[in-house]
């Protein structure tokens, strides 16, 4: 079977601030087919967040090196909306408030940007509204709170939560979701996993799961599990890494 | 308020940060005229208006609200020239008197709301909420003037004022100033003066939201809190899109 390469990323560069640029990853090599889900696990400081943050286009990041495909595109050709709109969601690691705009209105604004990007016709207010009532229920979220502002007053595991209704919506060829696991109790995590797998497990889909925690792979099976260390991918294999990791941690498995 | 016989300068507390310049084109005659608007005791008397245009303007409104009335006055400022728009307000017992204004532009304009509330007797409130969005080297300003008579007891009256520079030559002045003689009253005021939220940006780009979007967005949701005791939601719909529409083009 031929496979459809989703994300390639070829010996990547990067710091992060701008006064005093500071090397995070150095040489990162890594692909994800589509039909995969690629999990990243590493210790505290290895570039994790700053991998995803990359990928997103995120402010203060400086590519010094090396290259990125996405589905056939040069990434940093695209603006972080245009990577969007080309289906990279990237899941927050801490998602962000927004005083005064619903989740409602700045998701089907959101949705019909990216639909009007790729030339699709927009969604009424009542095709929007049957579509994020459906994925509230999947993530057993209320509408109510999707009338709310944009996590505002929302608990750290609610915002999770949000982010993987938000994800359902917007409906990504690919993910990258950036510890979705932390803040979560043990229900919240199986729902949110359960989530990813329904959103997620498709054959022309991909996803890059940064976790730290051996709990939220039980639910999401990953198809390849990397070790992030020192800004580089030092080792690769199957879910059985993640098992040895949390057997016998990071110092063992890497020495 | 007596009738100005000379044009007002710089050392004029109310037109401290006036655009002088502009107020000498417009000459005595072009500040001088005030509209009165009279709200009976009981009743409620709601203005919306848009305000400025290409030329210097002024505007100037002088209410009285009967005892138990309620006066509204909620406003979009977004010319292009000097535009000034001034209320004196004098409150009866239990009168209540709400403003809400977004000034909004680019350009070296300087757009002001000059407010006098006079709390005349008992009871009465009054609550202002302006937000400024500005560019260039525009300048969005709110001088707030408060006075408590000395029986003017259970007088509340609120100010809230919030400046948005999207660049960095344009500014934002606040200016509240409390006259209280009465005992028994609360008088607030705020002021903020801030940027984007660069992370709400990121976050919403990462959703797809070009970043014209996002401003439009945000920007939305910032002068939001003007109107919002605005219940006529036509009117509202149309003092947002009067701000709204002059970010399109001009960043």
């Amino acid at each position: 079977m031929e496979l459809k390469q989703m994300l390639k990323i070829t010996d990547l560069h990067a710091t992060v601030g701008e006064a005093d640029p500071k090397p995070i990853l150095k040489g990162l090599s890594l692909e994800v087919q589509a039909g995969e889900v690629h999990a990243i696990m590493g210790p505290n400081g290895a570039g994790k967040s700053t991998l995803a943050n990359v990928l997103g286009g995120k402010p203060g990041y400086d590519v010094t090196s090396g290259s990125v495909e996405f589905m056939g595109q040069d990434l940093f050709d695209l603006d972080p909306h245009e990577r969007a709109a080309t289906g990279l969601f990237l899941g927050f690691q801490y998602p962000v408030e927004i005083p005064g705009v619903s989740n409602v209105q700045f998701l089907r604004e959101a949705l019909n940007a990216q639909r009007k990007f790729r030339g699709e016709e927009p969604l009424s207010g009542g095709e929007f509204l049957k579509l994020a009532k459906e994925k509230a229920a999947l993530l057993k979220m209320d509408m109510e709170m999707l009338k709310r502002q944009v996590n505002v007053g929302f608990s750290g595991g609610e915002k999770k939560r949000a982010e993987m209704v938000q994800m359902g919506i917007l409906d990504p060829k690919f993910a990258v979701l950036d510890e979705t696991d932390s803040g979560l109790d043990i229900d919240a995590l199986r729902i949110v996993g359960e989530g990813i797998n329904s959103i997620m497990r498709a054959p022309d889909k991909g996803v890059l799961l940064i976790t730290h925690y051996q709990r939220l792979l039980d639910v999401v099976k990953p198809d390849k599990v990397s070790i992030l260390a020192d800004g580089r991918i030092v080792q690769t294999g199957g879910p059985e890494l993640a098992l040895r990791l949390e057997d016998e941690g990071y110092d063992a498995v890497m020495a | 308020m007596t009738q100005i016989a000379t044009l007002p300068t710089r050392r004029d507390e109310a037109w401290r940060y006036a655009d002088i310049d502009a107020v000498e084109r417009l000459g005595l005659a072009g500040i001088s005229e005030w509209q009165d608007i009279a709200v009976p005791a009981g009743e409620t008397k709601r203005t919306c208006m848009v305000v400025g245009g290409d030329a210097p303007e002024v505007t100037r409104i002088r209410m009285s609200v009967g005892d138990g009335g309620r006066a509204e006055v909620f406003a979009t400022s977004a010319g292009d020239d000097y535009t000034r728009l001034e209320i004196e307000v004098t409150l009866g017992k239990g009168a209540h008197f709400e403003f809400g204004g977004v000034t909004i532009g680019g350009g070296d304009a300087t757009r002001e709301f000059v407010t006098q509330t006079v709390h005349a007797q008992p009871d009465a409130t009054s609550n202002q909420i302006v937000r400024s969005v500005h560019w260039g080297t525009a300048a969005g300003n709110f001088l707030g003037e408060i006075k408590v008579a000395r029986h003017a007891q259970k007088t509340d009256a609120a100010q809230d004022f919030k400046g948005l520079l999207l660049e960095a030559g344009a500014s934002a002045n606040a200016v509240p100033q409390l006259e209280i003689f009465a005992d028994d009253v609360k008088c607030a005021h705020g002021a903020t003066v801030g940027q984007l939220d660069e992370a709400a940006r990121f976050y919403m780009a990462a959703r797809g939201l070009s970043p014209e979007m996002a401003r439009r967005l945000l920007v939305q949701a910032f002068i939001g809190d003007a109107f919002v005791e605005l219940e006529d939601e036509e009117s509202r719909e149309k003092l947002l899109e009067a701000a709204l529409s002059k970010l399109e083009g001009k960043l």
